[in-house]
């Protein structure tokens, strides 16, 4: 029973930790794409609050707080006070699975540096990734705006597509690590990264789950010039800032599984394996940003051409010639 | 009654709730969505019983992929809800007649299977053991599941090549 106890306080510890850092990065990482993307195009970026900006996004938090919480009247109440929750909550919870560093031992006991370790870690993932697009779709429809109908019909049908690239590009992962784990994915790459094995599964998830993110190029769902801004046209406030904590999450969870399944996860000489994964996160999320200050929207044909003709043919290839080097 | 037993009990009133919503629901949007629920708790019960290969699989293949492609179908027609029943007495005859044979087979089968308060002990089936589970001694239907797979999706192939030589390429090759 002590015993129990004992643990279920070491949960709720880190449980506090990893919300913390996460909600605290995800606010900051919005900060760092103002900045870089007005460095992108020559401009200074927020400048104002505090030094160089820096208490930006406790000023954006404050207003969107004390904001009125708007419903339309057409609105469907329930689903649209409901929707940015979804979006929120899938993104957070995906953190659960991704390790952040070996084992270490706390008065005798052994604590693994992971919220959970499921022997179905990777699928859990991709449980979350498919049911955020819930809140796209809900949150566009209860609108009962006609941009915002459009935006989630288009973000159901991009992330749907793009879940399929995104899953097979991860079969030869699974395929080398002989696991579902994310740990022992961790684990399988002792030696060598798996980003030197799997190029080719490598291109295919960034570009995929940039898709399922919903950023430029691939920002269909919300693009300003045609449909206002997509499926949180009508919203305000918090529940706003819902939709967009959530991307930032995606995104930072983005990073972290490209860190654990591709780069060797928390692995790395000299620092200490919590400030490798929190390295790599960045350098992905950089990354993102820069793609973003680059690349024009893709038109809808190209999205899907992109999708269904060429990420899911090339990744079933990818995976029958994994198999068959396997074979061998 | 153990932990494992109340939590069992309370998700399969959930999910039988949910379900029992979702076909009552004039409105289809929220009948799809107490769908997605039922589903998310079937997943759960998957997951009590020790087989979290199949809990994942409920949640992204029924609630993730397919209920998406209802929710998809709703969001375009978006039909009003109308005051009359929804069914015709020719559709929910027939159905109500299966329903109710199927509720004496089932309290047939429960009052006739010996053993039924026997314990279960607690195991968790991992991946690995499953896949070579299913692949030793059921790959014959697997086999035929996934070729009538293969002929659905031909015909879906078919249906969309068909309809886009007329008005253009849409993407709509989703299933």
């Amino acid at each position: 029973m002590l015993l129990w106890i004992a643990g279920f306080i070491i949960l709720l510890v880190k449980l506090t930790i990893v919300l913390g850092v996460v909600l605290f990065l995800a606010g900051y990482l919005v900060w760092v794409e103002r900045k870089f993307l007005a460095r992108l195009q020559v401009r200074l970026g927020p400048n104002r609050a505090g030094p160089f900006g820096l208490l930006q996004p406790l000023a954006d938090i404050v207003k969107m707080l004390t904001k009125e919480d708007t419903v339309p009247d057409g609105a469907d109440r329930a689903f649209f006070l409901l929707a940015p929750a979804v979006v929120a909550l899938t993104a957070l919870l995906m953190f659960s699975v991704v390790p952040f560093g070996k084992d270490i031992t706390v008065l005798g006991q052994r604590v693994p540096l992971v919220i959970t370790d499921l022997n179905i870690g990777l699928l859990f993932v991709f449980a979350m990734s498919s049911l955020s697009v819930y809140g796209v779709a809900l949150g566009g429809w209860a609108s009962n705006n006609k941009y915002g109908l459009l935006g989630g019909i288009r973000g159901a049908a991009q992330m749907i597509s793009y879940e399929l690239a995104l899953g097979l590009s991860l079969v030869p992962i699974v395929m080398l690590a002989h696991s579902f784990s994310i740990v022992d994915i961790v684990g399988a790459q002792q030696k060598y990264p798996f980003i030197l094995y799997q190029p080719l599964a490598f291109l295919i998830f960034v570009i995929s789950a940039m898709a399922e993110s919903k950023r430029i190029p691939f920002d269909l769902p919300e693009a300003e010039n045609e449909l206002v801004a997509g499926y949180h046209t009508e919203y305000s406030g918090m529940r706003f800032g819902l939709f967009f904590l959530g991307e930032y999450v995606h995104m930072m969870v983005f990073g972290g599984l490209l860190a654990v399944l591709f780069l060797g996860g928390w692995r790395g000489p000299f620092l200490p394996p919590v400030v490798w994964l929190l390295i790599k996160i960045f350098l992905v999320a950089l990354f993102m940003i820069w793609v973003r200050g680059t690349l024009p929207r893709l038109r809808y044909d190209q999205l899907m051409t992109l999708g269904w003709k060429v990420l899911i043919p090339l990744a079933l290839i990818n995976i029958l010639v994994t198999g068959a080097v396997g074979l061998m | 009654m153990t932990l494992y037993g109340i939590l069992f009990y309370l998700i399969s009133a959930a999910v039988i709730g949910a379900t029992a919503i979702a076909i009552t629901r004039k409105n289809l949007m929220h009948a799809v969505v107490y769908l997605i629920v039922s589903f998310f708790g079937t997943a759960m019960l998957f997951y009590l019983f020790g087989a979290p290969l199949l809990a994942a699989f409920e949640v992204i293949i029924y609630a993730g992929a397919i209920m998406v492609l209802f929710l998809f179908v709703v969001m375009m027609i978006r039909e009003e809800p109308s005051g009359e029943s929804v069914f015709p007495a020719t559709q929910w005859v027939p159905a109500a007649f299966f329903c109710l044979i199927y509720v004496f087979v089932a309290a047939a089968m429960a009052v006739q299977t010996p053993g039924l308060n026997a314990p279960l002990k607690m195991l968790t089936a991992s991946p690995i053991q499953f896949a070579v589970h299913v692949f030793e001694y059921h790959w014959f239907s697997i086999e035929v599941v996934s070729l009538l797979l293969l002929v659905a999706l031909i015909g879906a192939l078919n249906l969309g090549a068909g309809k886009s030589a007329h008005c253009g390429q849409d993407g709509e090759e989703e299933k």
